[in-house]
């Protein structure tokens, strides 16, 4: 087995690339797990695998309520079922197939879909599923987990094979900057902190993560101190990190490529308003369908840019 | 007259037991729990290889009922077959019991969650193809009702199997041509199932759905099929063995059995 090769740090890769090189990897890896596909492994990334292992890929063509139905069928078998495709279609088109015969049941079933967020760029508003946290959040027993680069998301693949339970977790399209390197300890319900800091907080999740980084640098040049932590595991919420954050430094902003409404930013909320209420500022798309555009040209508009971060934490630092 | 053999006699049994349940519960469906009693007797009692002391053995032969309103009859057959005491599949719908009202994946010996029409069929495909990848012999059947085949999601899945060719999964269409409000015929009329099912690559077979032995018959050719699944086209009447019951639209549910008409009911069963 070839050793699993990790991106350089600071340069920029799709986490889609890194689905791929996951997939053989794990594949040569081990042989417990199976890849569903519903004729979109080139937009997911998946496609090396197809190409490498076809005897591991299970192919349902354009029908995801059959796909994700048949992946609780498949667990039953004790196989793990590894479901991929677009956002909107995992998390919205059959996502009561995936409550009732996954969640409900126990089900060991991964989901992993891509285009999600402002990220899917030229694609459009009906490919940026900018609702996955709050459909997939909202189910009981699922974990939901955006990864912040290429590298954790790989870590991360491995983690949740090797746990036991159905399991949500977003996959990047366009090319972001890899902030993590291979020895990074992925841990699933663990938050990082990335950044030191004692003015202000910024809890960033996926694609966001660099973009706090960037905030905290442009911030640290006006003397405000920030804290970034990337909460790359949604659900269950790392409570203790959460708490740190608001009574530690003097407010919490949320980062999220997603509606500010019922996603990551409200998940943090409901943690604080119980253990350790905070002043917060959220920083997301504000309940409105996205467009078409180059995924660095959409943050700034959509303001969910560093200078979206940048503002959310000055106000709450003055 | 039906012939008093050992089958007839356990979807005799699964009919008592069912009715029993729902009037326990105050509530259910009595008339797809009854069309479907003949199915599950040869099904738990004869074709399928099961163990009711290991339910999750990964080699067993799997059973999706995918028209999960019909459980009350799916507990009593799994009861009947040892998965749990009789008296427990009548704890239907109670607060303090797993016998939910519709059926759950933590219940001995269910295989599949459902009560969402549609889902059935497409997660007992993902059964078959996980027996073939891992080049397992056991076989997944699965009863869908008419309302199942109302769902898109069911069309994915016979569109799949026939194109995969999937002969270890073998489908009853339990057809009692009564649906929640309204004969089937009058809300969304099903068509020629059989026609429109072998056009996707389906061997299908039609039988008489309260026939145990016709049941049986099917079940066995469908085990000799080699590149197609089975679809048995089972021609039934809601609330069958009842004759108050038969046919009419109020027993569909769910619906609270009175005490008479309970009585009434066991001892039309016991006479048959």
């Amino acid at each position: 087995m070839s050793e699993l090769g990790y991106f350089e740090k600071g340069k920029e890769v799709s986490v889609r690339e890194a689905f791929g090189r996951i997939l053989v990897h794990e594949a040569g890896a081990r042989n417990d797990w199976v890849l569903l596909d519903a004729d979109v492994a080139g937009g997911t990334g998946a496609k090396p695998l197809v190409g490498a292992h076809p005897d591991r890929v299970m192919q349902f063509g354009i029908a995801e309520q059959n796909m994700m139905a048949a992946a609780a069928g498949v667990a039953d078998t004790g196989l793990i079922p590894v479901v991929s495709t677009f956002a909107a279609f995992g998390c919205m088109r059959a996502h009561e197939q995936f409550r009732t015969a996954i969640a409900y049941a126990g089900r060991n079933v991964k989901l992993c879909c891509s285009h999600n967020g402002l990220d899917v760029g030229p694609d459009g508003a009906t490919a940026q599923m900018l609702e996955d946290f709050a459909t997939m959040r909202a189910i009981p027993d699922v974990t939901v987990i955006s990864p912040a680069d290429a590298n954790e998301f790989m870590h991360a693949f491995r983690a949740i094979l090797d746990h036991k339970g159905p399991v949500y977790m977003r996959i990047g399209r366009s090319p972001t900057p890899v902030v993590y390197g291979a020895d990074h300890d992925f841990k699933i319900g663990k938050a990082h902190r990335l950044r030191e800091g004692t003015d202000v907080t910024v809890v960033a999740t996926g694609v966001m993560v660099a973009r706090a980084l960037e905030a905290a640098k442009t911030l640290e040049g006006e003397g405000v101190s920030v804290r970034v932590v990337n909460l790359a595991t949604i659900k269950p919420i790392d409570v203790d990190e959460m708490v740190a954050a608001a009574t530690e430094t003097g407010g919490v902003v949320t980062a999220e490529d997603h509606n500010i409404m019922a996603g990551m930013g409200s998940a943090v909320a409901e943690c604080l308003a119980e253990h350790a209420p905070a002043r917060m500022k959220f920083v997301g798309v504000k309940d409105r369908f996205g467009k078409s555009g180059e995924h660095n040209e959409l943050p700034a508009m959509f303001e969910i840019d560093a200078a979206a971060i940048v503002k959310a934490c000055r106000a709450l630092v003055k | 007259m039906t012939i008093r053999n050992d089958l007839n006699e356990k979807a005799r049994e699964i009919r008592r037991v069912s009715l029993e349940a729902i009037h326990a519960a105050r509530s259910g469906h009595p008339g797809g729990s009854l069309s479907i009693a003949d199915m599950l007797a040869v099904l738990y009692f004869d074709t399928m290889n099961v163990d009711p002391s290991a339910p999750d053995g990964l080699d067993r032969d799997r059973f999706v009922l995918s028209k999960g309103h019909a459980c009350p009859a799916l507990y009593a057959a799994l009861a009947l077959r040892g998965y749990f005491p009789v008296e427990e599949a009548k704890t239907l719908r109670r607060i303090d019991s797993i016998m939910e009202g519709h059926p759950d994946y933590r219940i001995p010996g269910v295989d599949a969650p459902s009560g969402s029409l549609g889902m059935g069929l497409s997660q007992a495909l993902g059964m078959a193809l996980g027996a073939k990848h891992l080049g397992k012999s056991f076989r997944t059947h699965v009863i869908v009702g008419d309302g199942d085949l109302q769902e898109g999601n069911t069309w994915e899945a016979i569109m799949c199997a026939g194109f995969k060719g999937m002969d270890n999964l073998v489908v009853i269409y339990d057809g009692n041509k009564l649906q929640g409000d309204a004969p089937v015929e009058t809300q969304l009329s099903l068509g020629d199932v059989a026609a429109k099912v072998s056009n996707f690559g389906w061997h299908t077979i039609a039988i008489d759905g309260h026939d145990t032995s016709a049941i049986k018959a099917a079940l066995d050719e469908g085990k000799t099929v080699k590149g197609k699944p089975t679809f048995i086209v089972a021609d039934t009447v809601k609330g069958k063995g009842v004759s108050f019951m038969e046919g009419v639209l109020y027993w569909h549910g769910s619906v609270t059995m009175k005490d008479q008409e309970l009585a009434d009911a066991l001892k039309e069963l016991e006479s048959a």
